[in-house]
């Protein structure tokens, strides 16, 4: 029998087809990359967390202008300090001696090769901390539930590049992707506290954070003590600030259940106290 | 000279002719445009992410077009048989490798400018600068690197079979010391005997191209090396490219071109 080569093509794109529509459905549900909301997910699927690791590392290597240790050197595994930065973490004398992760040439050939390397710690400033900006966005994009990137993102856009619409619009979209966290209720809070002084938003954020927070399991309320005790100091400030006294004190006491150092927090609820009795007639 | 100078022609020719060159530059430019033309948090301003992708482009383009041309020359001659008529003429097999070289170098150095001369020109037009002689430091040093990187591939095609196997060693070889070179000391240290020695005697028998990395000063902007320094690597450079250079020369006074 004679093939024709036309007939055999029509054939197989007849069952090529058939077989597409047969199993186009079913397909559907074997893997569960086609269900990812956005384009990184369905090409990468849950890889694309490692490659949201890099780009955050990355923002964090812009901020330091390249001077940054690799892999080989000392320091590398510490926590990246654009997150520390975030939290508000001033940098000490002996944070400054810990990050010269280079330490003095070990020989000529390391001596001569650091002319060619950054060897000044600098960080981004007067503005050019938008730098760090675009890695944050892929990280987000790559891991949606990596709440880091949203607060450390909207910390930079707020407080140092003025533009809290831009910072309260990727917190919502973090909020959207974790709506569990009280890390970005927190950094939410101060976007409407710090820059829009929008006292009643930034309370009723705040409040829905602690919320957040004790609806968590014990364990990781135990992890989440830290921004626990930001959510509820910052609170208390905020009564203060609107003079609702009581309710500041209040909040500052639960705030000294969790702190490391409530003593110092009892100064704060003295000065609150003496305020109480001078509002009476 | 002469005879140097006219062979290394031919190779520039070569370049202009094979589409290598206007393949890899097209793909930079458009990688570059798209990378430039993605908004983030509607920040005009943002530049460094694209200079950054830009210099990576250019990096792995130049290192593209210095090995594949490289690599292919020598064997594609005793392929097509031209090898014996260029022979039987006054040209010594030193002279060959000269002009082989010569001829390599500067078509990588001429795709350079190229390349530099357009990066030149996105980043001033976000930065509205140009820091020419930042520029000039970070493509002269780059020129350097390909120096030893194309006498590296020159002396490995006399001695690999095929020009493939000659450009994916010559790969491995350059982007394993741009990333671990210099940190084998630090490595070396952690190792117990006889490893610590071997690595160490590797960290210092090695050619340093991670010196030549100059990206991140143009990337953040942190102005220029000390001229003097940067006279100390080109000797550095020139030194390896003798080594490999003599070495290949010493190969190919031997080899037999007929089998």
């Amino acid at each position: 029998m004679k093939i024709s080569p036309p007939l055999t093509l029509a054939a197989l794109l007849a069952l090529a087809f058939t077989l597409a529509v047969g199993l186009a459905p079913e397909a559907a549900g074997w893997s569960q990359r086609g269900k990812s909301g956005n384009v990184f997910g369905m090409m990468f699927g849950d890889g694309r967390k490692l490659f949201a690791n890099q780009f955050f590392t990355l923002a964090d290597v812009y901020f330091h202008s390249g001077y940054y240790p690799s892999v080989f050197d000392k320091n590398s595994d510490e926590q990246k300090e654009i997150i520390s930065h975030a939290r508000g973490k001033k940098e000490s004398e002996e944070d400054e001696k810990n990050e010269d992760f280079l330490g003095k040439p070990k020989d000529w050939i390391d001596a001569f090769g650091r002319n060619f390397k950054i060897t000044k710690h600098t960080h981004l400033e007067h503005g050019t901390e938008r730098e760090i900006l675009p890695w944050l966005r892929l990280a987000a994009d790559l891991d949606p539930q990596k709440v880091e990137t949203y607060t450390v993102g909207a910390f930079f856009l707020r407080e140092h590049l003025n533009r809290p619409d831009q910072a309260e619009a990727f917190l919502r979209e973090g909020l959207r992707n974790n709506p569990d966290s009280c890390e970005i209720l927190f950094e939410l809070g101060r976007v409407y506290h710090d820059s829009n002084h929008d006292l009643d938003r930034a309370r009723n954020v705040w409040e829905l954070a602690v919320r957040k927070f004790l609806a968590l399991q014990p364990t990781e309320q135990k992890e989440s003590k830290l921004i626990f005790e930001e959510i509820v100091v910052n609170l208390a400030r905020l009564e203060d600030e609107a003079g609702n006294y009581e309710q500041a004190v209040n909040w500052f006491h639960a705030a000294q259940k969790v702190s490391p150092v409530p003593g110092a927090l009892q100064a704060q609820i003295d000065a609150i106290q003496k305020k109480i009795p001078s509002r009476q007639p | 000279m002469k005879k140097i100078s006219a062979l290394a022609g031919v190779v520039i020719k070569e370049l202009y002719r094979r589409k290598d060159f206007y393949v890899l530059f097209v793909l930079t430019a458009l990688l570059t445009f798209a990378a430039g033309a993605v908004n983030f948090f509607q920040d005009e301003k943002i530049i460094r992410y694209v200079k950054d992708v830009c210099l990576l482009l250019i990096w792995i383009s130049s290192l593209v077009i210095a090995i594949v041309t490289t690599a292919r020359q020598i064997p594609a001659e005793r392929e097509a048989r031209t090898i014996f008529p260029l022979l039987a003429k006054p040209v010594a097999r030193g002279q060959v490798i000269a002009g082989k070289f010569l001829g390599c170098w500067l078509a990588a150095g001429i795709a350079l400018v190229v390349f530099y001369f357009f990066f030149a020109v996105i980043a001033s037009s976000r930065e509205h600068t140009w820091p020419v002689a930042m520029y000039f430091q970070a493509a002269w040093m780059q020129w350097c690197l390909l120096a030893i990187v194309i006498a590296l591939v020159l002396l490995g095609s006399i001695y690999f079979a095929a020009p493939s196997s000659t450009s994916t060693i010559s790969f491995i070889i350059v982007a394993g010391i741009m990333l671990v070179g210099g940190h084998l000391n630090t490595i070396a240290l952690s190792q117990p005997e006889p490893m610590q020695s071997v690595l160490a005697g590797v960290y210092y028998f090695i050619p340093h191209l991670e010196w030549y990395y100059l990206s991140d000063f143009v990337v953040y902007n942190m102005g220029c090396v000390p001229w003097i320094k940067v006279f100390g690597a080109t000797l550095y450079a020139a030194a390896w490219t003798g080594i490999f250079l003599t070495l290949a020369w010493l190969g190919f006074r031997r080899k037999n071109l007929t089998t």
